[in-house]
Protein backbone atom coordinates (compact mmCIF):
# COMPACT_ATOMS: atom_id res chain seq x y z
CA UNK A 1 0.00 0.00 0.00
CA UNK A 2 1.27 3.58 -0.17
CA UNK A 3 1.66 5.84 2.85
CA UNK A 4 3.01 8.55 4.46
CA UNK A 5 6.15 7.56 6.24
CA UNK A 6 8.54 9.55 8.66
CA UNK A 7 12.54 9.42 7.54
CA UNK A 8 13.46 12.22 9.60
CA UNK A 9 13.41 15.99 10.87
CA UNK A 10 11.11 17.48 7.72
CA UNK A 11 11.66 14.54 5.33
CA UNK A 12 8.18 12.97 5.21
CA UNK A 13 7.58 10.50 2.05
CA UNK A 14 4.88 8.55 0.35
CA UNK A 15 6.22 4.72 0.03
CA UNK A 16 4.65 1.85 -0.86
CA UNK A 17 5.24 -0.74 2.04
CA UNK A 18 3.59 -3.68 2.78
CA UNK A 19 -0.09 -3.82 4.15
CA UNK A 20 -1.58 -3.70 7.45
CA UNK A 21 -2.72 -7.23 8.62
CA UNK A 22 -5.05 -8.92 11.24
CA UNK A 23 -3.05 -9.91 14.70
CA UNK A 24 -5.83 -9.76 17.39
CA UNK A 25 -9.54 -11.05 17.00
CA UNK A 26 -10.35 -7.93 17.78
CA UNK A 27 -8.52 -6.38 14.99
CA UNK A 28 -10.50 -4.98 11.78
CA UNK A 29 -8.37 -3.25 8.88
CA UNK A 30 -9.82 0.21 7.73
CA UNK A 31 -9.58 0.97 3.79
CA UNK A 32 -8.95 4.69 4.53
CA UNK A 33 -11.85 7.40 2.44
CA UNK A 34 -10.46 10.57 4.37
CA UNK A 35 -7.32 11.28 6.88
CA UNK A 36 -6.08 14.73 8.39
CA UNK A 37 -2.59 16.26 9.53
CA UNK A 38 -3.06 17.42 13.36
CA UNK A 39 -1.28 19.96 14.76
CA UNK A 40 0.75 17.56 16.86
CA UNK A 41 2.28 15.81 13.82
CA UNK A 42 4.19 19.41 13.27
CA UNK A 43 6.05 17.91 16.65
CA UNK A 44 6.92 14.71 14.44
CA UNK A 45 7.58 17.00 11.17
CA UNK A 46 9.76 18.68 13.29
CA UNK A 47 11.64 15.70 14.96
CA UNK A 48 11.05 16.69 18.44
CA UNK A 49 9.47 13.46 19.54
CA UNK A 50 11.75 10.65 20.36
CA UNK A 51 11.51 6.93 19.61
CA UNK A 52 10.51 7.45 15.93
CA UNK A 53 11.83 5.30 13.55
CA UNK A 54 12.41 5.64 9.48
CA UNK A 55 9.25 4.44 8.01
CA UNK A 56 7.31 5.15 11.17
CA UNK A 57 3.84 5.68 9.35
CA UNK A 58 2.28 8.68 10.78
CA UNK A 59 -1.54 9.76 11.10
CA UNK A 60 -4.23 9.56 14.30
CA UNK A 61 -7.41 11.61 12.48
CA UNK A 62 -8.35 8.87 10.07
CA UNK A 63 -11.78 7.25 9.09
CA UNK A 64 -12.65 4.62 6.27
CA UNK A 65 -14.44 1.35 5.32
CA UNK A 66 -14.05 -1.55 7.06
CA UNK A 67 -12.34 -4.17 5.00
CA UNK A 68 -11.12 -6.76 6.82
CA UNK A 69 -12.16 -8.14 10.26
CA UNK A 70 -10.81 -10.78 13.30
CA UNK A 71 -13.02 -13.25 14.89
CA UNK A 72 -13.86 -11.41 18.01
CA UNK A 73 -14.56 -7.62 16.04
CA UNK A 74 -17.89 -6.55 16.11
CA UNK A 75 -17.99 -4.48 12.89
CA UNK A 76 -18.96 -5.72 9.54
CA UNK A 77 -17.26 -5.51 5.89
CA UNK A 78 -18.63 -2.07 4.17
CA UNK A 79 -19.36 -0.18 7.25
CA UNK A 80 -18.34 3.37 7.21
CA UNK A 81 -15.98 4.05 10.65
CA UNK A 82 -14.13 6.82 12.66
CA UNK A 83 -11.34 5.56 14.59
CA UNK A 84 -10.76 7.25 17.59
CA UNK A 85 -6.63 8.30 17.59
CA UNK A 86 -6.60 6.68 21.74
CA UNK A 87 -6.14 3.15 21.49
CA UNK A 88 -8.34 1.47 24.18
CA UNK A 89 -9.37 -2.04 25.30
CA UNK A 90 -13.00 -1.41 26.88
CA UNK A 91 -12.58 -4.36 29.63
CA UNK A 92 -9.79 -2.77 31.96
CA UNK A 93 -11.16 -0.76 35.20
CA UNK A 94 -10.16 2.94 33.67
CA UNK A 95 -12.20 1.98 30.63
CA UNK A 96 -14.89 0.72 32.64
CA UNK A 97 -15.24 4.17 34.64
CA UNK A 98 -14.83 5.50 30.57
CA UNK A 99 -12.01 6.86 31.22
CA UNK A 100 -10.11 5.73 28.06
CA UNK A 101 -7.12 7.17 27.52
CA UNK A 102 -6.05 6.17 30.62
CA UNK A 103 -6.54 2.72 29.53
CA UNK A 104 -4.47 0.01 30.81
CA UNK A 105 -4.05 -2.38 28.11
CA UNK A 106 -3.94 -0.03 25.15
CA UNK A 107 0.03 -0.22 25.04
CA UNK A 108 2.21 -3.41 24.07
CA UNK A 109 3.36 -4.52 27.64
CA UNK A 110 6.95 -3.37 26.53
CA UNK A 111 6.11 0.18 25.31
CA UNK A 112 4.23 0.61 28.98
CA UNK A 113 7.83 1.51 30.99
CA UNK A 114 8.38 4.54 29.80
CA UNK A 115 5.10 5.75 31.04
CA UNK A 116 5.57 4.20 33.93
CA UNK A 117 9.29 5.79 34.80
CA UNK A 118 7.99 8.84 33.55
CA UNK A 119 4.24 9.57 35.11
CA UNK A 120 4.06 6.73 37.11
CA UNK A 121 1.53 5.00 35.50
CA UNK A 122 1.59 3.82 31.62
CA UNK A 123 -1.41 5.72 28.98
CA UNK A 124 -2.98 3.92 26.09
CA UNK A 125 -1.86 3.76 22.75
CA UNK A 126 -1.92 6.13 20.20
CA UNK A 127 -1.72 5.48 16.88
CA UNK A 128 1.15 7.08 14.46
CA UNK A 129 2.73 8.96 17.33
CA UNK A 130 5.73 7.23 17.97
CA UNK A 131 6.97 4.06 19.54
CA UNK A 132 6.31 5.50 23.39
CA UNK A 133 2.47 5.21 22.13
CA UNK A 134 3.10 1.50 20.99
CA UNK A 135 4.63 2.04 17.69
CA UNK A 136 0.97 1.39 15.70
CA UNK A 137 0.59 2.26 12.74
CA UNK A 138 -1.08 5.59 11.73
CA UNK A 139 -3.83 6.55 9.39
CA UNK A 140 -2.32 8.80 6.36
CA UNK A 141 -2.30 5.54 4.74
CA UNK A 142 -4.39 3.77 2.44
CA UNK A 143 -4.66 1.10 5.07
CA UNK A 144 -4.75 0.72 8.76
CA UNK A 145 -4.69 -2.05 11.31
CA UNK A 146 -7.31 -1.20 13.76
CA UNK A 147 -6.82 -3.13 17.62
CA UNK A 148 -9.96 -3.49 19.82
CA UNK A 149 -12.28 -2.60 17.08
CA UNK A 150 -15.47 -3.90 18.75
CA UNK A 151 -14.88 -0.77 21.56
CA UNK A 152 -13.23 2.33 19.13
CA UNK A 153 -15.03 2.77 16.01
CA UNK A 154 -18.01 4.49 15.52
CA UNK A 155 -20.06 3.58 12.56
CA UNK A 156 -21.12 6.42 10.46
CA UNK A 157 -24.76 6.17 9.03
CA UNK A 158 -24.99 6.01 4.71
CA UNK A 159 -24.78 9.27 3.34
CA UNK A 160 -22.85 11.18 5.75
CA UNK A 161 -19.68 13.45 3.97
CA UNK A 162 -16.46 12.48 5.48
CA UNK A 163 -15.84 15.80 6.31
CA UNK A 164 -18.76 16.40 8.74
CA UNK A 165 -17.77 13.86 11.07
CA UNK A 166 -13.70 12.95 10.51
CA UNK A 167 -12.93 15.22 13.08
CA UNK A 168 -14.65 13.01 15.50
CA UNK A 169 -11.14 11.06 15.58
CA UNK A 170 -9.74 13.36 17.89
CA UNK A 171 -10.12 17.43 17.40
CA UNK A 172 -13.88 17.80 17.99
CA UNK A 173 -14.30 15.07 21.50
CA UNK A 174 -10.86 17.10 22.29
CA UNK A 175 -12.16 20.73 22.18
CA UNK A 176 -15.74 19.48 23.75
CA UNK A 177 -14.10 17.96 27.01
CA UNK A 178 -11.78 21.08 27.44
CA UNK A 179 -15.37 23.01 27.17
CA UNK A 180 -16.86 20.04 29.87
CA UNK A 181 -13.93 20.20 32.23
CA UNK A 182 -14.39 23.77 32.40
CA UNK A 183 -17.94 23.10 34.27
CA UNK A 184 -19.12 26.21 32.47
CA UNK A 185 -22.94 27.28 33.72
CA UNK A 186 -25.08 29.61 32.74
CA UNK A 187 -24.50 33.06 32.21
CA UNK A 188 -20.49 32.02 32.34
CA UNK A 189 -18.11 34.42 30.48
CA UNK A 190 -15.16 31.47 29.51
CA UNK A 191 -12.00 32.40 28.14
CA UNK A 192 -9.92 30.01 25.61
CA UNK A 193 -6.29 30.65 24.87
CA UNK A 194 -5.46 29.14 20.97
CA UNK A 195 -7.60 29.36 18.21
CA UNK A 196 -6.11 26.55 16.65
CA UNK A 197 -9.10 23.22 15.68
CA UNK A 198 -9.00 22.26 19.70
CA UNK A 199 -9.70 25.87 20.61
CA UNK A 200 -12.59 26.88 17.88
CA UNK A 201 -14.23 23.03 18.70
CA UNK A 202 -13.93 24.72 22.52
CA UNK A 203 -15.59 27.77 21.64
CA UNK A 204 -18.45 26.34 19.87
CA UNK A 205 -18.82 23.59 22.47
CA UNK A 206 -18.76 26.49 25.12
CA UNK A 207 -21.61 27.85 23.66
CA UNK A 208 -23.92 25.15 23.56
CA UNK A 209 -22.95 24.51 26.88
CA UNK A 210 -24.59 27.77 28.31
CA UNK A 211 -21.77 30.12 27.97
CA UNK A 212 -22.96 33.50 27.48
CA UNK A 213 -19.40 34.40 26.18
CA UNK A 214 -16.92 33.39 24.87
CA UNK A 215 -13.46 35.70 24.23
CA UNK A 216 -10.85 33.67 22.23
CA UNK A 217 -6.87 34.61 22.08
CA UNK A 218 -4.44 34.22 19.88
CA UNK A 219 -2.39 35.76 17.65
CA UNK A 220 -3.47 34.49 13.61
CA UNK A 221 -5.61 36.95 12.23
CA UNK A 222 -7.70 34.00 10.49
CA UNK A 223 -7.94 31.89 13.16
CA UNK A 224 -9.59 34.78 15.31
CA UNK A 225 -11.95 35.30 12.59
CA UNK A 226 -13.17 31.76 12.57
CA UNK A 227 -13.92 32.00 16.26
CA UNK A 228 -15.69 35.23 15.56
CA UNK A 229 -17.74 32.96 13.23
CA UNK A 230 -19.22 31.09 16.11
CA UNK A 231 -19.82 34.75 18.21
CA UNK A 232 -17.04 34.77 20.12
CA UNK A 233 -14.98 38.21 20.95
CA UNK A 234 -11.37 37.94 20.46
CA UNK A 235 -7.86 39.43 21.56
CA UNK A 236 -5.14 39.37 19.56
CA UNK A 237 -1.88 38.99 22.21
CA UNK A 238 0.19 40.79 19.69
CA UNK A 239 -1.74 43.88 19.81
CA UNK A 240 -3.21 44.20 23.36
CA UNK A 241 -2.09 43.35 26.48
CA UNK A 242 -4.05 40.31 27.39
CA UNK A 243 -4.60 40.31 31.42
CA UNK A 244 -5.74 43.96 31.51
CA UNK A 245 -7.97 43.62 28.38
CA UNK A 246 -9.40 40.66 30.36
CA UNK A 247 -10.33 42.62 33.13
CA UNK A 248 -11.89 45.16 31.78
CA UNK A 249 -14.23 42.98 29.36
CA UNK A 250 -15.29 41.14 32.55
CA UNK A 251 -15.70 44.32 34.75
CA UNK A 252 -12.49 43.28 36.55
CA UNK A 253 -13.78 39.94 37.74
CA UNK A 254 -12.23 37.87 35.35
CA UNK A 255 -13.21 35.47 33.61
CA UNK A 256 -15.54 32.20 35.46
CA UNK A 257 -13.38 29.54 33.46
CA UNK A 258 -10.64 29.52 31.05
CA UNK A 259 -9.27 27.20 28.58
CA UNK A 260 -5.33 26.49 27.58
CA UNK A 261 -5.60 25.03 24.05
CA UNK A 262 -2.60 26.14 23.01
CA UNK A 263 0.27 24.39 25.26
CA UNK A 264 3.30 22.23 23.39
CA UNK A 265 0.52 21.14 20.74
CA UNK A 266 2.31 17.67 21.04
CA UNK A 267 0.31 14.33 22.18
CA UNK A 268 2.94 14.16 25.20
CA UNK A 269 6.54 12.99 25.57
CA UNK A 270 7.97 16.34 24.46
CA UNK A 271 12.07 14.98 23.69
CA UNK A 272 12.85 17.29 26.43
CA UNK A 273 11.09 15.41 29.25
CA UNK A 274 12.45 12.42 27.94
CA UNK A 275 16.33 13.27 28.47
CA UNK A 276 15.78 15.22 31.31
CA UNK A 277 14.41 11.83 32.84
CA UNK A 278 16.97 10.04 31.12
CA UNK A 279 20.01 12.47 32.74
CA UNK A 280 17.69 12.24 36.15
CA UNK A 281 18.26 15.53 35.94
CA UNK A 282 16.97 18.52 38.51
CA UNK A 283 13.67 19.34 38.49
CA UNK A 284 14.51 22.31 35.80
CA UNK A 285 11.41 23.69 34.00
CA UNK A 286 11.09 22.01 30.19
CA UNK A 287 7.77 23.44 29.05
CA UNK A 288 6.40 26.78 27.89
CA UNK A 289 4.21 27.58 29.92
CA UNK A 290 3.28 30.97 29.16
CA UNK A 291 -0.48 30.53 28.53
CA UNK A 292 -1.45 28.28 31.27
CA UNK A 293 0.21 30.92 33.41
CA UNK A 294 -1.64 33.77 32.08
CA UNK A 295 -4.79 32.06 31.93
CA UNK A 296 -4.56 30.61 36.17
CA UNK A 297 -3.48 34.41 36.70
CA UNK A 298 -6.77 35.73 34.47
CA UNK A 299 -8.90 33.72 36.01
CA UNK A 300 -11.55 34.83 38.34
CA UNK A 301 -11.50 33.61 42.07
CA UNK A 302 -12.95 30.50 42.62
CA UNK A 303 -12.95 29.75 38.96
CA UNK A 304 -12.24 26.37 37.14
CA UNK A 305 -9.19 26.19 34.92
CA UNK A 306 -9.39 23.03 31.94
CA UNK A 307 -6.23 22.14 29.90
CA UNK A 308 -6.88 20.25 27.03
CA UNK A 309 -3.36 21.38 25.72
CA UNK A 310 -0.92 19.05 26.15
CA UNK A 311 2.23 18.84 28.40
CA UNK A 312 4.77 16.12 28.98
CA UNK A 313 7.07 16.89 31.50
CA UNK A 314 8.03 19.80 34.24
CA UNK A 315 7.09 23.33 34.69
CA UNK A 316 9.04 25.99 36.43
CA UNK A 317 7.07 29.27 37.88
CA UNK A 318 3.56 27.70 37.60
CA UNK A 319 2.20 30.27 39.39
CA UNK A 320 0.89 27.72 42.19
CA UNK A 321 0.26 30.22 44.66
CA UNK A 322 -2.62 32.21 42.67
CA UNK A 323 -4.08 28.60 41.79
CA UNK A 324 -4.25 27.83 45.59
CA UNK A 325 -5.04 31.51 47.33
CA UNK A 326 -7.69 31.86 44.42
CA UNK A 327 -9.38 28.50 45.15
CA UNK A 328 -9.55 27.25 41.43
CA UNK A 329 -9.94 23.72 40.36
CA UNK A 330 -7.67 22.54 37.32
CA UNK A 331 -9.04 19.64 35.18
CA UNK A 332 -6.68 18.06 32.27
CA UNK A 333 -6.06 14.90 30.43
CA UNK A 334 -6.07 12.96 27.14
CA UNK A 335 -9.00 12.97 25.67
CA UNK A 336 -11.24 10.12 26.61
CA UNK A 337 -12.54 10.15 23.15
CA UNK A 338 -14.29 6.73 22.63
CA UNK A 339 -16.72 8.12 25.69
CA UNK A 340 -17.61 11.47 23.58
CA UNK A 341 -18.86 9.68 20.09
CA UNK A 342 -22.16 9.08 20.31
CA UNK A 343 -23.31 12.56 22.04
CA UNK A 344 -21.26 14.26 19.26
CA UNK A 345 -22.16 12.04 16.39
CA UNK A 346 -25.77 13.07 16.82
CA UNK A 347 -25.00 16.46 17.43
CA UNK A 348 -23.71 16.65 14.08
CA UNK A 349 -26.07 14.81 12.52
CA UNK A 350 -28.74 17.34 14.11
CA UNK A 351 -26.81 20.49 12.87
CA UNK A 352 -25.46 21.51 16.38
CA UNK A 353 -21.87 21.42 15.28
CA UNK A 354 -20.55 21.89 12.54
CA UNK A 355 -16.89 21.08 11.67
CA UNK A 356 -16.33 20.92 8.07
CA UNK A 357 -15.25 25.08 8.11
CA UNK A 358 -12.04 23.80 9.54
CA UNK A 359 -10.65 22.27 6.10
CA UNK A 360 -8.91 24.49 4.34
CA UNK A 361 -7.53 22.19 2.06
CA UNK A 362 -7.22 18.79 0.42
CA UNK A 363 -5.01 17.12 -1.02
CA UNK A 364 -4.07 13.84 -2.72
CA UNK A 365 -2.31 11.04 0.06
CA UNK A 366 0.82 10.97 -2.62
CA UNK A 367 0.91 15.11 -1.89
CA UNK A 368 0.95 14.41 2.05
CA UNK A 369 4.43 15.72 1.81
CA UNK A 370 3.85 19.13 0.50
CA UNK A 371 0.20 18.63 2.79
CA UNK A 372 3.01 19.02 5.78
CA UNK A 373 5.23 21.79 4.26
CA UNK A 374 2.31 24.18 3.52
CA UNK A 375 0.80 23.61 7.42
CA UNK A 376 4.36 23.96 8.53
CA UNK A 377 5.14 27.15 6.67
CA UNK A 378 1.56 28.69 7.21
CA UNK A 379 -0.48 28.37 10.25
CA UNK A 380 -2.67 31.25 9.81
CA UNK A 381 -4.58 30.46 6.48
CA UNK A 382 -3.70 26.69 6.82
CA UNK A 383 -5.93 25.57 9.20
CA UNK A 384 -7.03 21.82 7.87
CA UNK A 385 -5.55 19.68 5.39
CA UNK A 386 -7.11 16.58 4.63
CA UNK A 387 -5.62 14.00 2.22
CA UNK A 388 -7.72 11.69 0.73
CA UNK A 389 -6.18 7.88 -0.93
CA UNK A 390 -6.38 7.58 -4.97
CA UNK A 391 -10.05 5.71 -4.36
CA UNK A 392 -11.79 8.78 -2.24
CA UNK A 393 -10.76 11.15 -4.56
CA UNK A 394 -12.33 9.15 -7.81
CA UNK A 395 -15.32 9.12 -5.55
CA UNK A 396 -15.84 12.88 -5.18
CA UNK B 1 20.98 -13.71 59.13
CA UNK B 2 17.68 -14.89 60.28
CA UNK B 3 17.81 -12.69 63.12
CA UNK B 4 16.71 -9.71 61.03
CA UNK B 5 13.74 -11.59 60.53
CA UNK B 6 12.34 -10.71 63.96
CA UNK B 7 13.03 -6.89 63.77
CA UNK B 8 9.59 -5.07 63.62
CA UNK B 9 8.73 -4.16 60.51
CA UNK B 10 9.08 -0.31 59.91
CA UNK B 11 6.05 -0.17 57.93
CA UNK B 12 3.80 -2.52 56.09
CA UNK B 13 5.28 -1.96 52.44
CA UNK B 14 6.16 -5.05 50.28
CA UNK B 15 9.56 -6.39 51.09
CA UNK B 16 10.84 -5.78 47.60
CA UNK B 17 10.11 -2.48 47.87
CA UNK B 18 12.94 -2.29 50.49
CA UNK B 19 15.72 0.01 50.45
CA UNK B 20 17.27 -2.85 53.02
CA UNK B 21 17.99 -5.69 50.36
CA UNK B 22 19.83 -8.29 51.90
CA UNK B 23 17.32 -8.18 54.88
CA UNK B 24 14.63 -7.90 52.60
CA UNK B 25 15.71 -10.90 50.94
CA UNK B 26 16.28 -12.77 54.37
CA UNK B 27 13.06 -12.44 55.02
CA UNK B 28 11.37 -12.85 52.02
CA UNK B 29 13.41 -16.67 51.65
CA UNK B 30 12.07 -17.18 54.89
CA UNK B 31 8.56 -16.43 53.40
CA UNK B 32 9.04 -18.10 50.88
CA UNK B 33 9.78 -21.68 52.25
CA UNK B 34 12.66 -22.12 50.60
CA UNK B 35 15.69 -19.72 49.88
CA UNK B 36 16.99 -19.85 46.15
CA UNK B 37 19.00 -17.03 45.81
CA UNK B 38 19.68 -13.19 46.64
CA UNK B 39 18.13 -11.69 43.67
CA UNK B 40 14.87 -10.36 44.91
CA UNK B 41 11.66 -9.63 42.26
CA UNK B 42 8.75 -8.34 43.26
CA UNK B 43 5.55 -7.12 41.08
CA UNK B 44 2.01 -6.48 41.55
CA UNK B 45 -0.95 -6.09 38.68
CA UNK B 46 -4.37 -5.39 39.37
CA UNK B 47 -6.44 -7.85 37.07
CA UNK B 48 -10.45 -6.93 35.97
CA UNK B 49 -11.04 -10.77 36.38
CA UNK B 50 -12.37 -12.81 39.04
CA UNK B 51 -9.79 -14.79 41.34
CA UNK B 52 -10.85 -18.06 40.38
CA UNK B 53 -10.22 -17.49 36.80
CA UNK B 54 -6.95 -16.15 36.93
CA UNK B 55 -5.91 -18.98 39.33
CA UNK B 56 -6.89 -21.63 37.31
CA UNK B 57 -5.05 -20.34 34.24
CA UNK B 58 -1.90 -19.83 35.88
CA UNK B 59 -2.11 -22.98 37.34
CA UNK B 60 -1.91 -24.61 34.14
CA UNK B 61 1.65 -24.13 33.52
CA UNK B 62 1.36 -24.69 29.95
CA UNK B 63 -0.10 -21.47 29.72
CA UNK B 64 2.89 -19.52 31.16
CA UNK B 65 4.49 -19.47 27.75
CA UNK B 66 1.99 -17.58 26.39
CA UNK B 67 2.51 -13.91 28.03
CA UNK B 68 6.14 -14.70 29.51
CA UNK B 69 8.39 -13.59 26.78
CA UNK B 70 11.26 -15.24 27.88
CA UNK B 71 9.78 -18.66 28.43
CA UNK B 72 10.13 -20.52 25.39
CA UNK B 73 7.80 -23.84 27.03
CA UNK B 74 6.67 -24.79 30.22
CA UNK B 75 6.25 -28.71 30.59
CA UNK B 76 3.85 -30.35 32.89
CA UNK B 77 5.30 -33.66 34.86
CA UNK B 78 2.42 -33.92 37.40
CA UNK B 79 0.24 -32.40 39.64
CA UNK B 80 3.18 -30.61 41.18
CA UNK B 81 6.29 -30.53 38.75
CA UNK B 82 7.26 -28.82 35.56
CA UNK B 83 9.87 -28.36 33.60
CA UNK B 84 10.85 -24.85 32.33
CA UNK B 85 12.76 -24.16 29.26
CA UNK B 86 13.79 -20.44 28.79
CA UNK B 87 15.18 -18.43 26.63
CA UNK B 88 18.96 -17.03 27.14
CA UNK B 89 21.40 -15.28 24.66
CA UNK B 90 23.14 -16.39 21.73
CA UNK B 91 19.99 -18.60 21.28
CA UNK B 92 20.98 -20.62 24.47
CA UNK B 93 18.33 -21.83 26.58
CA UNK B 94 18.51 -22.65 30.29
CA UNK B 95 16.49 -25.30 32.06
CA UNK B 96 14.85 -26.58 35.04
CA UNK B 97 12.80 -28.40 37.01
CA UNK B 98 10.20 -27.19 39.50
CA UNK B 99 8.01 -27.93 42.26
CA UNK B 100 5.17 -26.56 44.03
CA UNK B 101 5.71 -26.26 47.35
CA UNK B 102 2.54 -24.83 48.50
CA UNK B 103 -1.09 -24.46 47.01
CA UNK B 104 -3.86 -22.63 48.30
CA UNK B 105 -6.56 -23.16 45.68
CA UNK B 106 -7.69 -19.83 44.03
CA UNK B 107 -5.10 -18.23 46.19
CA UNK B 108 -1.77 -18.96 46.38
CA UNK B 109 0.98 -20.81 44.51
CA UNK B 110 4.69 -20.64 45.46
CA UNK B 111 7.21 -22.69 43.68
CA UNK B 112 10.88 -23.62 43.92
CA UNK B 113 13.42 -25.25 41.47
CA UNK B 114 14.75 -28.50 41.81
CA UNK B 115 18.41 -29.68 42.27
CA UNK B 116 20.98 -28.49 39.45
CA UNK B 117 18.93 -26.02 37.64
CA UNK B 118 20.44 -23.53 35.50
CA UNK B 119 18.83 -20.90 37.35
CA UNK B 120 18.23 -21.70 40.88
CA UNK B 121 14.75 -19.90 41.61
CA UNK B 122 11.83 -20.21 43.51
CA UNK B 123 9.03 -17.65 44.08
CA UNK B 124 5.17 -16.90 45.06
CA UNK B 125 2.43 -15.70 43.46
CA UNK B 126 -0.70 -14.53 45.44
CA UNK B 127 -4.06 -13.89 44.21
CA UNK B 128 -6.39 -11.27 46.20
CA UNK B 129 -9.70 -10.12 46.08
CA UNK B 130 -10.01 -6.24 44.93
CA UNK B 131 -13.36 -5.63 44.93
CA UNK B 132 -15.06 -4.24 41.62
CA UNK B 133 -11.59 -4.27 40.83
CA UNK B 134 -11.00 -7.55 40.30
CA UNK B 135 -7.99 -9.51 41.60
CA UNK B 136 -4.63 -8.13 42.97
CA UNK B 137 -1.90 -10.29 41.31
CA UNK B 138 1.34 -10.39 43.17
CA UNK B 139 4.68 -12.26 41.80
CA UNK B 140 7.63 -12.49 44.54
CA UNK B 141 10.69 -14.48 43.00
CA UNK B 142 14.22 -15.06 44.43
CA UNK B 143 16.85 -16.33 41.73
CA UNK B 144 20.41 -16.91 42.37
CA UNK B 145 22.11 -15.31 39.15
CA UNK B 146 24.71 -18.49 37.58
CA UNK B 147 28.78 -18.58 37.18
CA UNK B 148 30.43 -19.34 34.62
CA UNK B 149 30.45 -18.44 30.58
CA UNK B 150 27.08 -19.54 29.66
CA UNK B 151 25.99 -18.50 33.41
CA UNK B 152 27.32 -15.22 32.44
CA UNK B 153 25.63 -14.77 29.06
CA UNK B 154 22.21 -16.05 31.52
CA UNK B 155 23.44 -13.95 33.74
CA UNK B 156 23.65 -10.60 31.79
CA UNK B 157 19.78 -11.12 30.85
CA UNK B 158 18.41 -11.94 34.13
CA UNK B 159 20.29 -9.22 36.39
CA UNK B 160 19.83 -6.58 33.69
CA UNK B 161 16.46 -7.92 33.08
CA UNK B 162 14.19 -9.56 35.91
CA UNK B 163 12.15 -6.77 37.53
CA UNK B 164 11.39 -5.24 33.81
CA UNK B 165 10.56 -9.08 32.69
CA UNK B 166 8.28 -9.65 35.74
CA UNK B 167 6.75 -6.33 35.27
CA UNK B 168 6.05 -7.08 31.76
CA UNK B 169 4.78 -10.14 31.62
CA UNK B 170 2.36 -9.01 34.54
CA UNK B 171 1.15 -6.85 31.80
CA UNK B 172 0.87 -9.16 29.13
CA UNK B 173 -0.80 -11.60 31.75
CA UNK B 174 -3.60 -8.59 32.61
CA UNK B 175 -3.93 -7.92 28.95
CA UNK B 176 -4.35 -11.74 28.28
CA UNK B 177 -7.03 -12.20 31.14
CA UNK B 178 -8.66 -8.78 30.92
CA UNK B 179 -8.87 -8.33 26.60
CA UNK B 180 -8.45 -11.72 25.11
CA UNK B 181 -5.24 -11.20 23.77
CA UNK B 182 -2.32 -9.40 24.05
CA UNK B 183 -1.63 -5.89 22.53
CA UNK B 184 1.10 -5.43 19.86
CA UNK B 185 2.06 -2.30 18.35
CA UNK B 186 3.17 -4.55 14.80
CA UNK B 187 1.34 -3.76 11.28
CA UNK B 188 1.45 -7.09 9.93
CA UNK B 189 3.00 -10.52 11.18
CA UNK B 190 6.07 -10.30 9.44
CA UNK B 191 6.74 -6.83 11.73
CA UNK B 192 5.33 -8.51 14.56
CA UNK B 193 8.03 -11.67 14.45
CA UNK B 194 10.70 -9.08 14.48
CA UNK B 195 9.72 -7.87 17.53
CA UNK B 196 8.95 -4.11 16.02
CA UNK B 197 6.77 -2.37 18.01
Amino acid sequence: MRALAWHGRHDVRVDTVDDPEILNPRDAIIKITSTAICGSDLHLYDGYIPTMMAGDILGHEFMGEVVEVGAKSTLRKGQRVVVPFTIACGSCYHCGKHQYSACDNGLPADNQDIGQELYGQPMSGLFGYSHLTGGYSGGQAEYVRVPFSDVGPIVIPDGVDDEKVLFLSDILPTGWMAAENADIEPGDTVAVWGCGPVGLFAVQSAFLMGAERVIAIDHFPHRLELAKRFGAETINFEETATYEALMQMTGGIGPDAVIDAVGLEAHGFFVDNVIDQIKKSTFLGTDRIHSIRQAIVACRKGGRVSMPAVYGGFVDKFPLGAFMEKGLTLKTGQTHVQHYLPGLLNAIMEGKIDTTFLISHTLPLEQAPDGYKMFHGNQNEVTKVVLKPEWAQAAE
Amino acid sequence: MRDTLDEPRADDAPLSTSKHESAAVDAASASLVEAKGDTLVGRTVTINRPRAELFAYWRNFGNLATFMENVERVDVIDDTRSHWVVKAPAGKTAEWDATVVEEIENALLAWSSDEGADVPNSGRIEFSDAGARGTVVTATILYDPPAGTVGRLIAKMFQREPAIQARRDLRRFKQLMETGEIATGARNRRLQEEGKN
